[in-house]
């Protein structure tokens, strides 16, 4: 017993130092999650600032010139300019000056001081979708808030009860909140899988693989020994992503520690065995490199990352049912945001063993000792 | 063609050339002044070992890399500047031969043509005698990527003929190669010179070659170390070679002693006896244990005389032969010779190996003793490898009996067996990453050492093999020679009763060959047996039986003197192993080439 | 012979480079894999599994008690195309269902619903959506909010109040009404495709030929780097503007996305982009020597960007400024401005000029800096 762990931690020592030694792959291993995690933290949010826009006012009343005053007062806005007419309504939308005009017709006041309702035309720049449907929302909550106080101030009876709506665990719906545990997730399955995928190829492609399996190894000491240093760089950096997540970008962490890093092992384990897989199945690095990539980007995609998982077709959420990431991120949000402990989380764990420990498996059956 | 330059003024005429480049070890010159020139219409051999700095001269030469100084004129043309114009007259195969894998024959030979600017209706008339010639005719539709090694290497050829240059550079074109293939490219090159006139200027590692041009220029760490026609230079050791047989002394124990012996430049084991290049024109005088060596002069090779040159021009690049071999400690232990000279440590039987319906490996039997150095030599494909691969539990066979040590491979407790194994590949595979000291630690501990045995044991093999110096160094940065000591000592440390070296030499300069077969020849002695596949002739004579094998099957088996005796013929009374060699595999018909 | 070589001499050269490329390509699987398994792929992906458009959003419901009122919201939930309802005995469970994340909200009806909606005054429902999702947070926000103000006034146009809100706010979006994402995704996705080919690709051919030593081989032959680097473009280019055009054919018809602008302007601002992404290939390629080094920058360095900074998924206006500066440097984030426009809005001058100019200023610098870096020696 003794003997096989100084075995394989011996072989672990030596992935190490094959990983870190090298500065080309100690740049890759470091350099790429670094930029991402900055850029995709920066970049992947659909939270919306500075939005450009125009108004074209008809009315020279009292009445519109409040309502928009609320919407340059607000930081999320800003006026370009205002316009007179159609045409340059048109074209300031069309060569994306501005993603939204506001218009307010020339009866806007009277209406509204005789008792009518005013309207308010709010024309946005639908080419980017989900960001118009995001703009909506922002000029709805604004236009609400006028009618409110317009309401109060003028003691008219509310037309209706409105509806109260809370946001549980993310009560600012803040984008960040929610893409940062993602990009724990994302970067600890790049780097599993960049540790692993190529290091098989690698080895066969230096002829060391021989070397090694004519050795007294066994195919179970050589997969520990290839994934143990896996472990360890995926422990280091996600743990690295979790403090820069919880102390530069602020994210809550509220759930236990334990139910984080047992999340983490298991999902890196799934990640590992993953990539031993892939690398089993190729024979050149570049292969390697290319089968990490097919697998990466549509289990990115279909992870619930960016997307929810619940609006895609019913077969392609089976298909998610193999995809660690998804366990992942759900562990990662309930963890972070929801302060899940492991109890509630007993499934996804549940799922991700499974992957895990069937991937490696089915890696050591690729890699044999004989082959053929 | 080559009236384009008149036929006296010289095709290469190079000046003090000289070309560093910076690597982690400092700047290394790997051109260091070098000058010569090259007729028109002759064949000229660049010689040396690995690293001497020939493909750096080639690819000067053909106007793909610069120099640092010094003046080269190519068929009049000046490479650094000229290099378009040069180009049009030149053919130039790299190493590996240049060729696309995934393109067919006839595709990558359209490619130089159009490159070179071979109008479309003249090439089937210049592609007919090249085809012919290199046998690929029937090929021409075949990806090169799935050409054997030999026929690659025709093709290689053939791509850099196809506009019938005055000038072609070839750089190590039958590296990798077996003899058979070796000596037909000969015969294609020769021919082409003598018809065409064309000046061949070929780069190669093999001293053996020699013979074959009319001039050779000896390369060593960037320097010129010797010029002129073989013949001369060979002459030039005359009377400095000499046999020496002591009875009692088996040449193997003799050799190391040899060539500690001041006053000695060169000894290597031949037959019953050592051969040595020596300082005078007469040996020194032997120790005293050596009272009845007999001595006779014998005809000087061209190794010898590249030895000799070397022992002169670069003094202090030997290195000594392992000081006191006792202290490896193979003799205490289970694998000692004790009177198991008959012990037979490998044993195979009616092996057999199919992939798919391609037999590899076809109903082979022999058996190696302990202590036996044997070889197995054969042409690319003749099964080498799949047997060599069986043998190390890396492939199972089809069908057959395999014992090691008197143990079924197949049946019994593989990983005890593997414990017995050393086992070196041609590529010498390190981690290249990893120190000297890195590697060792990894493999020891792979055959599970541990602790204060395993720390012991890394400090006497790094001493044995001198590698002390190095042993926080990269495996990857080492020069060749190092690596493959390292490779053998790795593969050794774990005091196997078996090793298997697969060309374990290749692309490996003479000396360090030497030293490598002298520290083999002393594992033997202590009772490791050692099997071993080459394509070095010259060095299958340092095994004490050697088989032959093609498409499969045995051809032969013997020992060296044996399988030469075989082949002596009226008209070739003295033959060396190659032409044994050549002789026995041009008897087996021809196998499909799909090979 | 030594006479400057005439340009049938140099045609010939550079068909015979582009045969060859063209018989690899053919030849080598994985470059087939990357031209087109992975587009087809990733529209497919893209096409069907990913929306950012919420519809039949579970949602638990509780009702305290059941009242005419009560089950008339529900039923107009149900009628909505954006809700699937599900009915929870209690809110304990419905939190429950909230936590497993098997509903995305929760609309809790208290007992006092029905009362509370004829006074007008207090109210009885409540909703709590999974923040943890912002981005469908918002929606289904939305959506709630204007299902339930659409039930309200259907319910006081038959009741008696007639009341209103002051301010009415009419939204039109233009280009995409309807605002599928997929009129957007599919459009960005092509730029990514673009980018694989363009860059992934060609990023390894010449590093390919370098570990090869096939490129040794050429560089002693007349043909001159201008000629290999030409044989090289063409081939790939090709291979490009055919992974373009799948990708628009498969959005135009098998996506229904919209095709507004003209196929010409299409097709010029993709040959832009696409000699673009080429010429950062070849760049790549060209300093690297070494394909797995070569793929490792180009994935960081081209793909990643094309797919987070070009505002195909993220847009560019949510980002923060010293981003928004990084995306100018970002050649995809020009590309898909343009497509977004050709494709859900059509021709604009306005927008396609600039954008297209920047593009070939970026194609001028790459094929430049290409020149100036290859030279055709071996060091």
């Amino acid at each position: 017993m003794k003997a096989l762990v100084i075995r394989i931690l011996r072989l672990a020592q030596k992935e190490f130092l094959a990983l870190l030694r090298d500065k080309k792959s100690r740049m890759v291993l470091i350099v790429p999650p670094l930029v991402q995690l900055i850029v995709f933290s920066y970049a992947a949010t659909f939270d919306l600032n500075h939005i450009s826009y125009a108004v074209w006012n008809e009315d020279p009343g009292l009445y519109s010139r409040q309502l928009l005053a609320r919407f340059s007062g607000s930081s999320n806005f800003r006026l370009l300019k205002a316009v007179g007419s159609e045409g340059e309504v048109r074209s300031l939308i069309d060569n994306r000056k501005v993603l939204l005009v506001l218009h307010i017709r020339s009866t806007f006041s009277r209406d509204l001081l005789a008792g009518r309702q005013g309207t308010v035309e709010a024309l946005l720049d639908g080419r980017q979708s989900n960001t118009a449907m995001i703009l909506m929302g922002y000029v709805q909550t604004i236009v609400q808030g006028y009618n409110d106080d317009f309401v109060s101030q003028n003691g008219l009876t509310p037309p209706i009860a409105p509806l109260s709506i809370r946001a549980w665990y993310n009560p600012n719906l803040k984008s960040r909140w929610f893409i940062v545990p993602g990009i724990v997730g994302l970067l600890t399955l790049v780097v599993s899988l960049l540790v692993t995928a190529l290091s098989v190829a690698r080895e066969r492609e230096d002829g060391t693989f021989d070397q090694l399996l004519v050795t007294p190894l066994q195919p179970f000491d050589i997969i520990m020994g290839k994934i143990l240093p896996g472990f360890v760089i995926g422990f280091a950096e996600s743990t690295a992503i979790v403090l820069v997540g919880v102390f530069l970008f602020h994210v809550p962490l509220r759930g236990s520690l334990l139910a984080l890093y047992l999340g983490i092992f298991l999902f890196t384990l799934s990640g590992l065995g993953v990539g031993l897989m892939i690398s089993s199945l190729v024979s050149t690095q570049q292969q390697g490199l290319l089968g990490a990539f097919l697998f990466l980007v549509p289990s990115i995609i279909l992870s619930g990352f960016a997307t929810p998982i619940a609006n895609m077709p019913v077969f392609i959420q089976d298909m998610t049912l193999l995809n660690p990431l998804r366990y992942f991120l759900v562990i990662l949000r309930e963890v972070f945001l929801q302060g899940a402990d492991v109890r509630i989380l007993l499934p996804e764990y549940g799922a991700l063993a499974a992957i895990g420990l069937g991937s490696l498996l089915l890696a050591g059956h690729f890699f044999r000792k004989r082959i053929g | 063609m080559a009236a384009d330059s008149p036929p006296r003024d010289p095709a290469i005429a190079l000046r003090n050339i000289v070309r560093t480049f910076r690597s982690p070890r400092g700047v290394i010159r790997a051109l260091d002044d070098v000058s010569f020139d090259v007729a028109p219409g002759t064949i000229t051999g660049l010689i040396g070992p690995d690293g001497a700095g020939k493909t750096t001269l080639l690819r000067i030469l053909a106007g793909i890399l610069g120099s640092d100084s010094g003046q080269a004129r190519i068929l009049g043309f000046d490479p650094s500047t000229e290099a378009p114009a040069l180009q049009r007259h030149l053919g130039y195969m790299p190493q590996k031969f240049g060729l696309y894998e995934d393109l067919t024959v006839a595709e990558n030979l359209d490619l130089h043509a159009d490159l070179h600017g071979v109008p479309e209706d003249r090439r089937e008339e210049l592609y007919a005698p090249l085809l012919s010639m290199t046998a690929l005719g029937p090929f021409r539709a075949r990806l090169a990527g799935k050409l054997s090694g030999g026929m690659k290497q025709k093709l290689g050829v053939a791509c850099s003929l196809v506009h019938a240059p005055p000038l072609l550079l070839l750089d190590e074109p039958t590296v990798g190669v077996d003899p058979v293939s070796r000596r037909e490219l000969w015969e294609i090159l020769t021919r082409q010179v003598r018809d065409k006139n064309t000046t061949l200027l070929v780069s190669t590692a093999y001293m053996d070659e020699a013979s074959r041009f009319d001039r050779v220029v000896i390369l060593y760490n960037g320097k010129i170390l010797g010029e002129g026609r073989p013949e001369d230079l060979i002459l030039e050791a005359q009377g400095h070679v000499f046999h020496v047989v002591v009875p009692a002394w088996s040449p193997r124990k003799l050799e190391p002693f040899l060539a500690r012996v001041p006053g000695i430049l060169d000894a290597v084991g031949e037959e019953d006896g050592v051969r040595i290049v020596v300082e005078e024109t007469a040996p020194p005088p032997f120790p005293g244990e050596l009272a009845q060596a007999r001595t006779g002069a014998v005809s000087p090779r061209f190794e010898d005389a590249f030895m000799q040159r070397l022992a002169h021009g670069a003094p202090g690049e030997r290195r000594k032969a392992p000081s006191s071999p006792e202290n490896l400690g193979w003799e205490n232990k289970r694998t000692g010779l004790t009177d198991g000279a008959k012990e037979e440590s490998i044993v195979i039987r009616d092996l057999t190996r199919y992939f798919g319906s391609f037999c590899a490996v076809n109903h082979l039997t022999f058996s190696v003793r302990r202590g036996e150095i044997f070889g197995l030599l054969g042409a690319n494909g003749a099964g080498k490898t799949t047997t060599f691969r069986m043998l190390s539990g890396l492939l199972l066979p089809t069908s057959g009996e395999l014992r090691i040590d008197g143990q079924d491979v197949l049946s019994s407790e593989v990983a005890r067996i593997r414990g017995r194994l050393g086992y070196m590949s041609q590529k010498f595979s390190l981690y290249s990453q990893l120190t000297v000291r890195q590697n060792l630690t990894f493999f020891t501990s792979a055959y599970g050492m541990g602790g204060r045995r395993q720390r012991d044991r890394i400090a006497e093999i790094e001493e044995f093999f001198e590698l002390t110096p190095y042993r926080d160094e990269s495996a990857g940065l080492l020069p060749l020679g190092f690596r493959q000591r390292l490779a053998l000592a790795a593969s050794v440390a774990h005091e196997p009763s078996i090793l298997l070296l697969d060309e374990p030499t290749s692309g490996v300069d003479p000396v360090a060959r030497r030293e490598f077969w002298r520290t083999i020849s002393q594992l033997s002695l202590w009772g490791v047996s050692v099997l071993v596949t080459t394509h070095f002739m010259t060095e299958a004579e340092y095994c004490d039986r050697v088989a032959i094998m093609a498409q499969g099957r045995l051809l032969t088996l013997g020992s060296p003197a044996e399988i030469k005796g075989q082949a002596r013929t009226p008209e070739c009374p003295t033959p060396t192993l190659e032409d044994a060699f050549i002789g026995l595999l041009e008897k087996v018909p021809p196998a499909e080439a799909s090979a | 012979m030594t006479s400057q070589p005439s340009f049938m001499e140099r045609w010939v050269r550079v068909r015979a480079m582009i045969r060859k490329e063209s018989l690899q390509i053919l030849r080598d699987p994985s470059s087939l894999a990357i031209a087109i398994v992975l587009p087809v792929l990733l529209l497919l992906i893209f096409g069907y599994g990913v929306s950012l458009d919420a519809r039949h959003v579970p949602i638990a419901v509780v009702q305290e008690s059941r009242t005419p009122a009560s089950e008339g919201f529900v039923a107009g939930l149900r009628q909505s195309p954006w809700f699937v309802p599900r009915s929870y005995p209690d809110i304990h469970s419905a939190v429950a269902a909230l936590r497993r994340q098997d509903v995305e909200g929760i609309l809790w009806l208290r007992e006092n619903f029905g009362r509370s909606i004829e006074s007008f005054r207090t109210h009885g429902a409540h909703v709590v959506v999974d923040g943890v999702d912002d981005n469908t947070a918002r929606l289904v926000e939305g959506y709630l909010t204007n299902t339930w103000e659409t039930w309200i006034g259907f319910r006081n146009l038959r009741g008696r109040a007639l009341s209103f809100q002051p301010v009415n706010l009419d939204v039109r979006i233009w280009f995409n009404p309807d605002s599928r994402s997929r009129d957007f995704l599919v459009p960005g996705l092509i730029a990514v495709i673009m980018t694989l080919i363009g860059a992934l690709l060609t990023s390894m051919i010449i590093a390919r030929e370098w570990e090869r030593g096939t490129l040794e081989s050429l560089f002693s032959t007349p043909v001159t780097i201008g000629e290999i680097l030409i044989g090289k473009f063409i081939p790939y280019f090709l291979l490009g503007m055919a992974g373009m055009g799948v990708s628009v054919i498969m959005g135009h018809f098998l996506f229904e996305v919209p095709l507004r602008g003209t196929l010409l302007v299409l097709t010029i601002t993709s040959a832009l982009f696409l000699t673009t992404a080429l010429g950062m290939g070849l760049v790549i390629s060209t300093i690297s020597k070494n394909q797995f080094v070569a793929g490792q920058i180009a994935i960081v360095f081209t793909f990643l960007p094309a797919f987070i900074l070009s505002g195909f998924i993220f847009d560019i206006h949510s980002m923060p400024l010293f981003i928004r500066v990084i995306t100018h440097i970002i050649p995809a984030s020009y590309y898909v401005t343009i497509l977004q426009s050709v494709f859900l809005a059509g021709d604009i001058p306005g927008v396609i000029i600039p954008n297209a100019i920047a593009l070939f200023f970026f194609s001028l610098f790459l094929f430049t800096l290409l020149v100036r870096i290859s030279r055709k020696r071996i060091i």
